[in-house]
């Protein structure tokens, strides 16, 4: 498997960065070289072996349905650049 | 060519959960913006998720209830996308290994065979905040965005390709929705979005079994929503076919107003949302055990219950299925059918006056100052021959009012009904003998005066003669008269 131009756009696109030619080909090069190093553990049989879905051997790390105080809504909106009435502010996006 | 239509869908079901499924935010509706917020729901940097106890229990209970085969382990996933109402810019929510797969639910729509349909899968997850774009006090240049639903936690259950009609549809939602609402596990309010559906649709020659291309259908609002959604998208694509023309994949927005579902125009690569499992979630387990715990807590079901009350109370299908709609209906019932004699009654009453009395005066059921133990009173009163249908409706109207017990109440007006013969029949003599004419009139051989009398001896009791005790003095007494 080997990644190509038309990949590295669609991944900038979905990362909405954007990139201008040479770089677009830096990465299609580092890409390629990461998925080739990769490779390597395709050659180790593992059907036997269930996917390790964390690296911690633990599971239901969970909590009671109980209240705890949370931010109040200027704490919440403190780090933000634009507010307008308790909202967030943000370019414009169509619904 | 006939064309069958192909719909499955996608139901989100919003869990009536204090807290939100990965932090202990409220999941109160309609707070002020930006209230009800911590690190971990505006998914600051270095924040970490816990899952929710609660929301591992209500996804064994709907799993259970629709059949589902609970996997013994199943994991978090990231859903990637940019938007701003996630601040994480990942959903997390469930794609390999889902809560609980393949199960079923019947639905039945009268005058048809049952149908079963099936459920691919049963998956938790967080929901978005909200964005407002069109709100007169946004400007032009922005969108607002409030995150207190962000974090909300969700079960979203997707059905098989298995419906052929929009009414199917339609009637599985309804059922879903009874399901959940019995079960507890969520408020089945639709105007606050506890539930909402997305449809997918594509349709094929009658007699094949080649899936067509589908498109997906959004934003309605309702289940009626989705039911006419789909009827345009059906129409839609057989026009298309029936021209000769060939169906393309998109997404498509129903505008409630105008009936008509329009194409998103969203490129191809958004859907491609680079699920990996969530390395900050721990696996889910469930054990035999921990199931049966949950089973054994479950509470009664609409099916089971309508059979029981058809069974214990003698209900025909009808009243025992009007009054399982709402579990909250049912226990009202119940409550009153266990201190009366006449389960039929009971069951008349609150489908007539009460739940119409509930809707004119919007009120809820657990505010009714009339409780099952006043009307179980009230019936019982009316049973014993205390009063008469015409007052029980002015008692029961009362107590609804004022709250105080049905006999106080009869005492308070003086609406005890005269069963008392003799009192009766002073009564009637008396108006006999003033209306000498009427009678010459009855012994003619006209029936008609009889509803004549019969007004005259209620206005003198003010309506609390017993009617079937004048009704039968009354004929006695003309009869000697003709004699
Ligand atoms: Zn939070």
């Amino acid at each position: 498997m080997s990644v190509t131009l038309e990949q590295v756009d669609v991944i900038a696109r979905l990362s909405k960065l954007e990139f201008n030619q040479e770089e677009k080909s830096k990465f299609v090069e580092q890409f390629n070289q990461i998925l080739q190093y990769m490779e390597k553990l395709n050659e180790l049989d593992t059907e036997p072996i269930e996917p390790t879905y964390n690296v911690l051997d633990i599971s239901n790390v969970t909590r009671p349905d109980e209240l705890k105080p949370w931010l109040s809504q200027d704490e919440a909106l403190q780090n933000a650049p634009r507010t307008k009435h308790g909202f967030f502010s943000v370019p414009k996006v169509i619904g | 060519m006939y064309y069958e239509p192909v719909i499955g869908l996608e139901v989100h079901i919003q869990l009536n959960t204090d807290t939100k499924i990965f932090c202990s935010c409220s999941t109160l509706f309609g707070a002020v913006p930006n209230s009800q917020v911590c690190p971990v729901c505006l998914g600051m940097p270095g924040s970490l998720p816990v899952l929710n106890r609660k929301v591992m229990e209500y996804a064994v209970r709907l799993s259970l209830a629709t059949g589902c085969k609970i996997n013994n382990t199943s994991i978090l996933a990231r859903k990637n996308y940019f938007y701003p109402d996630l601040p994480k810019s990942y959903q997390i929510s469930q794609f390999e290994e889902p809560f609980a797969e393949h199960g079923e639910l019947v639905v039945k729509i009268e005058g048809q065979p049952s149908r079963r349909i099936g459920i691919t899968r049963i998956h938790m997850e967080e929901d978005a905040g909200k964005s407002l774009h069109a709100e007169s006090f946004v400007g032009k240049d922005e969108s607002l965005v409030d995150v207190n639903r962000c974090g909300v936690p969700l079960l979203e259950v997707v059905s098989d390709p298995d419906f052929r009609t929009p009414q199917e549809a339609y009637e599985y939602l309804v059922h879903l929705r009874q399901i959940v609402v019995y079960l507890g596990i969520c408020d089945g309010n639709m105007e606050e979005g506890s539930l909402r559906c997305d449809a997918n649709v594509s349709l094929r020659p009658i007699g094949t079994t080649t899936l067509g291309t589908k498109t997906e259908l959004k934003n309605m609002n309702s289940f009626r929503a989705v039911e006419k959604a789909l009827e345009y998208e059906i129409h839609r694509q057989e026009m298309i076919l029936e021209n000769g023309g060939v169906i393309e994949q998109q997404t498509l927005l129903w505008d409630a107003n105008r009936n008509v579902a329009e194409s998103m125009r969203t490129k191809e690569y958004s859907h491609d949302y680079r699920y990996f499992p969530d390395p900050d979630l721990a696996p889910i387990s469930m054990t035999a055990g921990d199931i049966e715990q949950v089973r054994a807590n479950i509470p009664e079901l609409p099916e089971a219950k309508r059979e029981r009350f058809m069974r214990q109370f003698s209900l025909p299908e009808y009243d025992a299925q009007v009054l399982t709609e709402s579990p909250k209906v049912a226990e009202y019932f119940e409550q009153t059918a266990l201190r009366v004699k006449d389960k039929k009654a009971a069951s008349n009453w609150i489908m007539g006056n009460l739940l119409r009395s509930l809707k004119e005066r919007n009120e809820h059921l657990h505010q009714l100052k009339l409780t099952p133990a006043f009307l179980a009173e009230l019936l019982t009163l009316i049973e014993q021959g205390t009063i008469s249908g015409s007052s029980a409706k002015e008692v029961f109207e009362e107590c609804l009012d004022s709250g105080k017990s049905p006999t106080l109440i009869v005492e308070e007006k003086g609406l005890l009904q005269i069963s008392d013969l003799d009192a009766i029949e002073q009564i009637v003599s008396s108006i006999i003998e003033k209306n000498p004419r009427d009678v010459q009139d009855y012994l003619n051989g006209n029936e008609k005066v009889l509803g004549f009398f019969i007004g005259q001896i209620m206005r003198a009791t003010q309506g609390k003669a017993n009617p079937k005790l004048v009704n039968s003095i009354l004929r006695k007494k003309l009869a000697l008269l003709s004699k």
